[in-house]
């Protein structure tokens, strides 16, 4: 391998922070947790850690960047297989889940950090530019499902909120303890629910 | 001074649309003299429609215009025999207009319609022969510009590089979107457009083609001074096989994402940047272009 493809100590330092600051704000939220609380989690300095980041916000910023790029990547690989639209909902149901199970704290920062703390984002992550990876899959998956025939062609936020608000209930119902099944043996029910609610009439 | 190139004009089935066109070039006079046409429908020739069959002259370069139509006839002759008779001796057979290159509107309306060489995108092979030396020159109707530059070019025996549906490329090579005056609102994705005016994009809600629509629309202006997409109304992709489509006034989207995208642009790239470009509110494109700040009036008497 190249030099140039290995990640560089700075940008290896850089991840770490990012994947130690995700777990902690997750846990805590973003208002009680500090900076000097990230750099001891990580046996660094407050003051090393503004090298990488000039803020607690902006470090929140650049997670959410990695977390829908995360995401992103995992469904960019449903839409790229030969799979039937019914089974990409489920594949990407499954992968969701499997996230908020693996990795609950990247969840986790989306459904209580992002989506609570918008002030927090609200320069630097305008409108869809943070979440850009993630959301640019879940519409290739909805224009291929359409020119397929399998999905009903409507207004992209209607299907969207429909599946992606879905799954965030869910996943949150998880979180707190209030679901009797583990989420995986959901994972059918919820993916035809939302096949059912998004398929032309004429889709089997 | 070299001889003339003599010119022979063959209209099929056709509206004349092109023929027309060529009157619109501000050149014409002048162009004119190094041709001769043996036969125009509109230009004053050399040779009646009778006459060209009785003598059967050879011709430089043959245009066709119009969708062929295996039972059209011309003074008596099949339009086939026609083309058996005059394209074997020309060294260039050119097809102006969309309908003699792809078929073009005329294509819906009975059996046996094609352009010379397609039927909408498929090739055909009646006329393989004549491939090597056919060159495309489609528009509903061809731009006078390109028309008359073309034949100036064969006529100097000029090199043309053409694509894949042997349209120059020169004059095919870029799209329609090229020098359109909107291409700031296309690129942070403003439509708000209401035909005619002079703001938004057209692409997103209106229909407009010129993303994908191969031409010179917007660097070659019509009469010298504009064009539709300029003007305000969609292109709607008249150079491309696939003319005419339905729904010229509307953008066909799936979940809002338009079902056709730029020419070329892989659709995962064409949302990421439009997601970015999406985010900002930018108040200038909000603004009517033609919003005064202030009004000089000369009429008005200075304090």
């Amino acid at each position: 391998m190249r030099e140039e493809e290995q990640p560089s100590k700075k940008e290896q330092r850089r991840q770490q922070i990012i994947a130690g600051a995700l777990k902690l704000f997750a846990r805590k939220g973003f208002y009680t947790t500090t900076i000097p609380d990230i750099a001891r989690s990580l046996g660094m300095s407050a003051g090393n850690l503004y090298n990488y980041f000039r803020s607690k916000e902006l470090l929140a910023q650049e997670i959410l960047r990695s977390v829908s790029s995360y995401l992103g990547r995992r469904i960019r690989y449903v839409n790229e297989s030969d799979l039937p639209t019914r089974e990409k909902i489920r594949s990407i149901v499954g992968l969701y889940f499997e996230t908020a199970l693996r990795e609950p704290e990247m969840i986790d920062f989306f459904l209580r950090i992002y989506l609570s703390n918008r002030e927090v984002f609200r320069e630097g992550c305008e409108g869809m530019v943070c979440v850009n990876e993630f959301v640019t899959e879940i519409m290739i998956f909805f224009d291929e499902g359409v020119a397929r025939g399998d999905l009903r062609n409507q207004e992209f936020f209607s299907a969207f909120g429909l599946f992606m608000g879905y799954l965030g209930g869910m996943v949150f119902l998880g979180g707190e303890q209030m679901l009797p099944k583990p989420l995986p043996e959901y994972v059918d029910e919820v993916s035809e629910n939302i096949y059912r609610a998004l398929k032309t009439p004429e889709a089997s | 001074m070299n001889s003339p190139v003599r010119l022979l004009w063959l209209s099929a089935l056709t509206c004349n649309g092109n023929a027309h066109a060529l009157l619109n070039y501000p050149d014409l006079e002048h162009w004119q003299h190094r041709f001769e046409w043996l036969y125009h429908p509109l230009l004053p020739s050399r040779f009646s429609l009778g006459e060209l069959l009785a003598q059967q002259p050879e011709c430089d370069i043959l245009i066709l215009e119009g969708t062929l139509d295996s039972n059209f006839s011309k003074a008596g002759k099949d339009l086939t025999e026609w083309i058996e008779i005059f394209a074997p001796a020309a060294r260039a057979v050119v097809t102006v207009g969309s309908c003699a290159t792809f078929g073009g509107i005329f294509l819906e309306g009975g059996e046996g319609r094609s352009g010379l060489h397609f039927r909408r995108g498929e090739r055909r092979d009646a006329y393989d022969a004549l491939w090597e030396k056919s060159i495309s020159l489609p528009g509903c109707p061809v731009q006078p510009e390109i028309l008359a530059s073309t034949l100036e070019m064969l006529a100097q025996e000029t090199p043309l590089d053409l694509d894949v549906y042997r349209r120059p490329l020169l004059f095919y090579g870029t799209t329609v979107h090229n020098g359109c005056t909107r291409n700031e609102y296309f690129e942070y994705k403003i439509d708000e457009h209401r035909f005619g005016e002079m703001e938004g994009c057209m692409f997103y809600e209106h229909g407009c083609q010129g993303t994908y629509t191969h031409g010179s629309c917007n660097r070659i202006l019509w009469n010298n001074v504009n064009s539709k997409t300029r003007i305000g109304q969609p292109c709607m992709g008249c150079t491309e096989p696939d003319f005419p489509t339905t729904g010229l006034w509307e953008t066909r989207k799936h979940m809002g994402i338009p079902a056709r995208l730029p020419a070329g642009i892989p659709k995962r790239a064409y949302l990421s940047l439009a997601g970015v470009a999406k985010a900002f509110h930018i108040e200038r494109f909000r603004r009517p272009i033609l919003d005064p700040v202030e009004r000089y009036d000369p009429m008005k008497e200075q304090e």
